[in-house]
């Protein structure tokens, strides 16, 4: 069957198909049993692009009746209400944006200052035992930081750290309102922590790419560690680095569980970190089981659409930028 | 002049102390979630707790043995499916894979690796779920393989290329066939270092929650019926840590800290098993 499709295939010119159909079986393996083993293992590779493509399509499908239901206006409407059959994103936008860009921000200094101690200040003896002590944060599974900020963290902001910025700092309107502990504060400070390590491990594989003649070079005019670093490194490792905040945020917004836990879930659009939030990623995995009706589903499915479509989006730059820079091992911002 | 270096000289000094700053600014949550997780999950830990089944709301004491048999499972599901193609899809990569296709299932792969697993959730409700009607741990095993597959994917693809070519050649002028050099003498030099990628894998999956939340969907009795809703340690630990029972909470910490243990080993062996000759960073 395979064969057949392979020898109908027009040599020399073609569409983009068969010339990808050509990549894959024309790599001129002469015993049959090495070209079924080609084939065979070519299928699994598929696999990937595959499960992706369908992926693509099946939550597409899956969310047309809301989009033909509301269209646009999906993502600017307020109102969530299942038993009305009325549905907008907007909150669950708002909330995910403003929590991730926020832990964005906090991480963001941390991890450079992490990728850049690891990578060009730390005796040698220190870079793998440290590098692998910042990458467990990455193992430790979103759950048990959702435990965590629950029973630890939330009590804490809520007795010490959001009193002491209502009493000092509470004529801004971020710090207003009954301080919870659970909201969108313990929210951005978990999504940071879980971040962290991504951007870190990334960026620090970004920054031992960099050719060391540009070390040499920049310690050999008389400047110190710092300046080399900063003159000389990271100018000729900023897009990649910029991709390891891509990927960064990428993670955020699709981060569910730790945020589900303690970003205290209601769907409002508040200024005060004091109140609680709501994510896209939050609202599909509290609602997605128990959604009674089929249009009820579909938005629920539109959601994830968006979120799918935004994170697959930010991966792709963010692998070009990373690319951009050097080999970097792959399986970097996974760790 | 001398005012000059100085002040490069402090300015330097201070930027070393800021990184190390970040880097012990960052164990501290670490620290902390590990002593919360010992001291308030050891307590926890009893022969019980592992063998017994939970108790009906209002009544303390029982397990979570069928969380435990679940995630067992669940985690088996997952390597059945997501390990053999991942690591044939990883041997044409490396081995065929210099190629137009093989440039767009790394791409693919790599994207796959990004994606929310919360979404990986839903493709397989939308695919399984609703074709099954109703939750089943076979879902909750797909999803795993697909979070699972690029990683194993990509890491088999990356230790292969460290196999030199003087091995594929010695065995190729013995007139092996090349796809016996590539299962008898590539793989196998390959295998510890995939290992260790399929034993982060591995890790990773035990503690997925998102994708199993309707998938899976969680169970409080004990089943190994493949078509029916199966519980799982993330899960439990999810819907106890929500629950207002503090018993429940008491059995969460306790779970978590069991979960955290077993990625933890997973990790550190993994990372013991790297540092065999030949596959340093």
């Amino acid at each position: 069957m395979q064969s057949k499709f392979a020898m109908s295939v027009p040599q020399g010119r073609g569409s983009w198909l068969s010339r990808l159909w050509r990549a894959f079986a024309g790599t001129g393996e002469v015993n049959p049993a090495d070209r079924i083993f080609l084939w065979v293992t070519g299928l699994f590779a598929g696999t990937a692009i595959l499960v992706l493509g369908a992926m693509t399509l099946q939550v597409f499908r899956a969310s047309l009746p809301s989009i033909r239901q509301f269209g646009w206006r999906f993502l600017i409407g307020k109102d969530w209400d299942p038993v009305l059959d009325a549905f907008g994103a907007l909150p669950y936008i708002y909330g995910t944006v403003v929590s991730s860009l926020l832990a964005l921000a906090l991480a963001v200094p941390i991890a450079l200052g992490i990728a850049i101690y690891l990578a060009e200040l730390a005796p040698t003896w220190l870079r793998r035992p440290l590098g692998f002590t910042v990458e467990l944060l990455a193992a430790i599974p979103s759950v048990i930081y959702g435990l965590w900020g629950i029973f630890v963290l939330a009590p804490w902001l809520r007795d010490s750290v959001q009193p002491f910025l209502a009493a000092r700092l509470g004529f801004l309107p971020f710090f207003q309102g009954t301080p919870r502990g659970l909201g969108l504060m313990a929210g951005v400070l978990i999504l940071a922590i879980m971040i962290l390590p991504t951007i870190a491990s990334v960026s620090r594989d970004v920054l031992e790419a960099v050719p060391s003649t540009l070390r040499e070079g920049a310690l050999a005019l008389g400047s110190t560690r710092w300046e080399m670093v900063r003159k000389a490194v990271l100018p000729s490792a900023s897009s990649g680095i910029l991709g390891a905040v891509i990927l960064g945020l990428g993670r955020a917004l699709g981060e569910t569980m730790a945020v589900t836990m303690v970003i205290g879930n209601r769907a409002e659009i508040s200024f005060s970190l004091f109140d609680p939030s709501y994510t896209l990623a939050s609202v599909i995995a509290n609602e997605y089981a128990e959604a009674s009706s089929d249009l009820y589903l579909s938005a629920l499915t539109e959601l994830g659409l968006i979120l799918f479509g935004v994170t697959v989006l930010l991966n792709i730059i963010a692998r070009l930028l990373i690319w951009r820079v050097g080999r970097v091992p792959s399986g970097a911002g996974r760790s | 002049m001398i005012d000059s270096f100085a002040r490069r000289k402090l300015w330097d000094i201070l930027a070393r102390w800021a990184c190390l700053g970040m880097v012990i600014l960052a164990l501290v949550p670490l620290v902390s979630v590990l002593f919360d997780l010992t001291v308030k999950g050891l307590g926890g830990f009893s022969w019980d707790f592992f063998t017994q089944l939970p108790k009906p709301v209002n009544e303390t004491g029982g397990g979570m043995a069928n969380a435990f048999a679940g995630s067992a499972v669940l985690v088996g599901l997952g390597c059945a499916f997501g390990i053999p193609v991942g690591v044939l899809g990883g041997v044409y990569l490396a081995e065929f894979g210099q190629n137009r296709f093989g440039k767009f299932v790394r791409f693919s792969a790599d994207v796959m690796s990004g994606v929310p697993s919360i979404t990986v959730g839903i493709f397989v409700y939308t695919l399984v779920v609703l074709t099954m009607h109703r939750f089943s741990a076979l879902a909750g095993g797909i999803a795993l393989a697909i979070l699972m597959l690029p990683t194993v994917m990509r890491t088999t693809e990356e230790l292969l290329r460290l196999v030199p070519d003087s091995l594929r050649e010695a065995g190729l002028a013995l007139g092996v066939p090349k796809w016996r050099v590539i299962l008898g003498v590539v793989l196998r030099t390959g295998a510890p270092g995939i290992a260790t990628g399929i034993m982060l894998a591995v890790a990773r999956a035990a503690g997925e929650t998102a994708p199993l939340l309707f998938t899976a969907f969680g169970s409080r009795f004990l089943s190994l019926k493949l078509d029916q809703p199966m519980g799982s340690l993330p899960v439990q630990i999810y819907t106890y840590a929500v629950s207002p029972y503090d018993d429940w909470h008491r059995q969460a910490w306790a779970a978590a800290l069991a979960l955290v243990l077993l990625v933890l080993i997973l990790n550190i062996l993994a990372r013991v098993m790297t540092r065999q000759p030949g596959q340093g960073r």
